[in-house]
């Protein structure tokens, strides 16, 4: 009995050891969901609504992801994960993949080995400051206290900027951006710096938003994406073409209102072989043909998702900025289906 | 008829491993032994096996490399630009520092109130009761956050003592803030390192006495004051040091040079005709403090150039670092004449104090915080406080189980002799409860300095917030990581158990 016990126990320590290294693709199928890991909470990106379901930009990708692997948007386990916890978390396997505002850096890429697949928001970190203090410049901030995040690049451009700058400032650590919010109204901070995104994202839930200002400085390229562990390209390549088919979606004029009618063929051809009329693109990286409509299904294209979460009309009110379509001056740019 | 006088030669079956008292224990032990080794031997393997599909190594190399981010209490100097190993050691030391601080406040907590809850007072038992088992039965990350959410949320912001805001500094020294407590920082004069010495030589020397007079208690049953002569040597020796300096050199005047300054003009006039003043300044020094009252007290801006003692100071504004110095002497003329200037200087009206051995420096409301005066941040204050009650309630419960554990005749037959009560606590109960008392506390100790690890929960950085979670989630090193904070909590815990067992040998009971 207390043999079998403890052979029991090797066996299943041996199987969740050896999950790690096996096809990620495999596994999400074999399990029937997808564990997503997400932030532990940022309004717009990813956030529970009041019904306990996750919600969000960052979440809409997780959706995406797991409508394209195993045709249903609600197959998704969301892990929350903290500043500290989430590499760890990816690279034990505990999740598939990340989409938790997540900085693609050269060491991340390559020293922590993961593997970024794009970037889906791109941004730059700034300073939020209540109105009253009258500061207009985050060159003013000499001796301020500042709530930062730990375990974030946010961290280090701040020690990098007032080192560059010569001023003094003094670090207050902080785990979660919920806590970071409640230190900077109780005024435990004076300044507030993370990406811009998760500043507006964060002052859209204030009582007054009005009384904080967002300082004019960016003081750093923070090109935020979903990632994967190193090592598994079938699955990194998956979420790279699930992400590049919500910006093509965008492009090409997709969206949910008529994918089911284009899903029946176009005289497009680069649409036809994005929905899978044409061609076998689905059965290139291991999925149906129809892996983009579900995908596209699951929250919209890319500009939808955008508009619905963090754009102008919500209480984020973020511009699409930098994260425009190329054909408008942005950023985005997906690689030709072909 | 023959007899057998020897019993027949058993030989050796491999059965017997089993079925032979004789042998069984010894084959299950080396069955046991080999599993063990056969499972560590499994566990390394696969971790090995898996870091490689990952395509990691075991490198410690991270430690070497800089580390890029800041760290608010520092108790060495530390910048971004050093190493993880700096940042790591920086927060060993905040560490240490939580665990020293929490180890004795909760020692004292402990003792009173483990002492009170036997006391014939039916409110004061009770209080203690309370105390005892609300401390000891909620988890301390509760307490700890409580404590922290209580000083930030009740406390005023820095900005609030701003004429107008409401707030004002306790008696005008301390200022208590949602960021922490400032409080006044000692500044050292001429004569700080005699008045410094001839202190612990009174502590060695109230040592000394209390070790005299209770050997003259056992040889011969002589009391000797102890309380009024430890009092005495504590002050008097110290203060009489402190006084002789302030007389001789705290009242001497010295000089102030400016660059470029008409001889004689006031400190105010030559401000106006600079566009800015550099003062060459050593931090934490009385003439300096002097200094830089001086300027407050004219309500001039002034930028600070730090030097580490005073022939710097000079030599900096020889080369023009800055335009503003305090000579050490009130004579200029010598230090004038020696010559090699980048600007004219010239002798200012306005002079300054040397200053006394010891002068505190007031916390300043500046920009967006007080400055000056020594900061202590409210997440060290909520970790000690959370760490020592916490622990205290245990201390409590087993300086009561000592206390209980002496037999009541001791006291009764102390009390028989004519001792006062607080003789016989001293005397009899005491030393005789130590012996109790003192193994299960070294184990506080331990968990006290182990629980010191929650400090992340507000933002202290200790060695797990450090290196074993900013370094690791900079480098991805976690497994290093852990393994050096694995090591250092077991080299920490085995020195302080390591301690106070020697401690533990000399109050323990001498058996001859």
């Amino acid at each position: 009995m207390t043999k079998s016990l403890f052979l029991g126990a090797l066996t299943a320590v041996g199987l969740t050891a050896g999950a790690a290294g096996a096809a990620t693709l495999d596994d999400v199928q074999a399990r029937g969901h997808l564990n997503c890991g997400v932030n532990t909470g940022l309004v717009g990106f990813a956030a529970p609504d009041s019904n306990g379901t996750w919600e969000g930009f960052d979440v809409g990708v997780c959706r995406a992801v797991a409508a394209a692997v195993l045709g249903d948007p609600m197959a998704v386990e969301f892990v929350t994960t903290t500043g500290q916890t989430r590499f760890t978390a990816l690279a034990s396997g505990e999740v598939d993949m990340l989409a938790r505002n997540t900085t693609w850096t050269f060491t991340r890429d390559n020293d922590l080995k993961f593997e970024f697949t794009g970037v889906n928001y791109y941004d730059g970190q700034g300073f939020m400051i209540p109105k009253e203090l009258g500061v207009t410049s985050a060159k003013d901030l000499d001796g301020a206290t500042v709530c930062i995040q730990t375990g974030t690049t946010t961290e280090l451009n701040l020690a990098d900027f007032f080192r560059v700058n010569n001023i003094s400032y003094e670090p207050v650590p902080i785990e979660t951006n919920a806590e970071a919010q409640q230190q900077y109204l109780a005024g435990a901070c004076d300044v507030y710096t993370t990406d811009a995104s998760g500043l507006a994202a964060t002052r859209a839930t204030f009582e007054n938003p009005q009384e904080h200002v967002i300082l004019p400085e960016i003081i750093s390229k923070e090109p935020l994406g979903p990632l994967v562990r190193h090592g598994d390209n079938e699955w990194g390549d998956i979420v790279r073409w699930t992400l590049n088919a919500l910006v093509a979606a965008e492009e090409y004029g997709i969206t949910s209102a008529n994918i089911d009618e284009l899903a029946q063929g176009t005289n497009n051809p680069e649409i036809n072989r994005i929905l899978g009329t044409e061609g076998n693109l689905g059965e290139m990286i291991g999925l149906e043909s129809d892996w983009a409509v579900n995908a596209i299904k699951a929250g919209g294209n890319y500009g939808e998702l955008f508009e619905r979460y963090i754009g102008e009309s919500t209480p984020v009110g973020l511009s699409r900025g930098l994260n425009a379509q190329w054909t408008n001056g942005g950023l985005l740019y997906a690689p030709p289906f072909r | 008829m023959t007899t057998l006088t020897q019993p027949p030669q058993e030989s050796f079956r491999l059965s017997q491993l089993l079925y032979d008292t004789r042998y069984r224990s010894l084959t299950i032990q080396v069955v046991a032994f080999i599993l063990l080794m056969a499972f560590f031997w499994w566990l390394i393997a696969n971790t090995v096996a898996n870091l490689e599909a990952l395509g990691k190594d075991f490198d410690f190399g991270f430690l070497g490399q800089r580390a890029g981010y800041d760290i608010n209490q520092t108790l060495i100097p530390y910048t971004s630009g050093a190493t993880h190993a700096r940042a790591a050691l920086v927060g060993i030391l905040n560490t240490l520092l939580v665990a020293f601080m929490g180890c004795i406040l909760a020692t004292v907590i402990g003792v009173i109130a483990g002492v009170l809850r036997l006391s014939k007072n039916w409110l004061v038992a009770r209080l203690m009761t309370i105390y005892v088992e609300g401390f000891r039965n909620v988890p301390l990350l509760l307490w700890i956050i409580a404590i922290f959410a209580l000083m930030t949320e009740s406390t005023p912001q820095p900005r609030d003592f701003r004429e107008g805001g409401g707030a004002s500094l306790l008696f005008d020294w301390v200022a208590i803030t949602n960021r922490g407590v400032y409080v006044p920082a000692p500044n050292w004069g001429d004569g700080a390192g005699v008045m410094i010495a001839v202190f612990v030589a009174s502590l060695v020397g109230i040592w000394a006495w209390r070790r005299f007079a209770r050997q003259r208690l056992e040889s011969r049953g002589q009391l000797l004051p102890v309380m009024r002569v430890s009092l005495a040597l504590f002050f008097i020796p110290t203060l009489i040091v402190y006084f002789a300096f302030a007389a001789i050199t705290g009242g001497r005047e010295q000089a102030i040079v400016a660059a470029g300054a008409t001889e004689q003009s006031s400190l105010a006039d030559f401000a106006q005709s600079q566009s800015g003043l550099n003062v060459c300044l050593i931090p934490g020094s009385a003439a300096s403090l002097n200094l830089e009252r001086r300027l407050m007290a004219d309500d001039l801006n002034y930028n600070a150039v730090p030097f580490t003692d005073e022939q710097g100071a000079l030599a900096g504004f020889q080369s023009g670092d800055c335009n503003v110095v305090s000579l050490p002497s009130a004579d200029a003329g010598p230090y004038i004449a020696n010559g090699g200037f980048e600007g004219q200087p010239a002798v200012l009206s306005d002079t300054i104090l040397r200053g006394n051995p010891v002068e505190f420096e007031r916390p300043v409301l500046g920009g967006f915080n007080f400055e000056g005066g020594i900061h202590l941040r409210n997440s060290l204050i909520a970790l000690w406080l959370a760490l020592s009650l916490y622990t205290g309630a245990f201390i409590a419960e087993i300086v009561r189980s000592g206390i209980l554990s002496v037999n009541k005749g001791q006291s009764e037959a102390a009390f028989a002799l004519g001792l006062r009560p607080n003789r016989v606590m001293n005397l009899v109960i005491l030393p005789q409860a130590l012996r109790v008392i003192v193994p299960p506390l070294i184990s506080q100790y331990l968990n006290l300095t182990k629980n010191s690890s929650l400090a992340i929960a507000v933002g202290y950085m200790d060695v797990r917030s450090t290196l074993g979670g900013i370094s690791i989630n900079q480098t991805g090193r976690e497994l290093e990581g852990m393994l050096l904070m694995a090591l250092f909590y077991l080299l920490l815990s085995l020195l302080i158990s390591g301690l106070l067992n020697i401690y533990n040998a000399s109050i323990k009971l001498k058996e001859r």
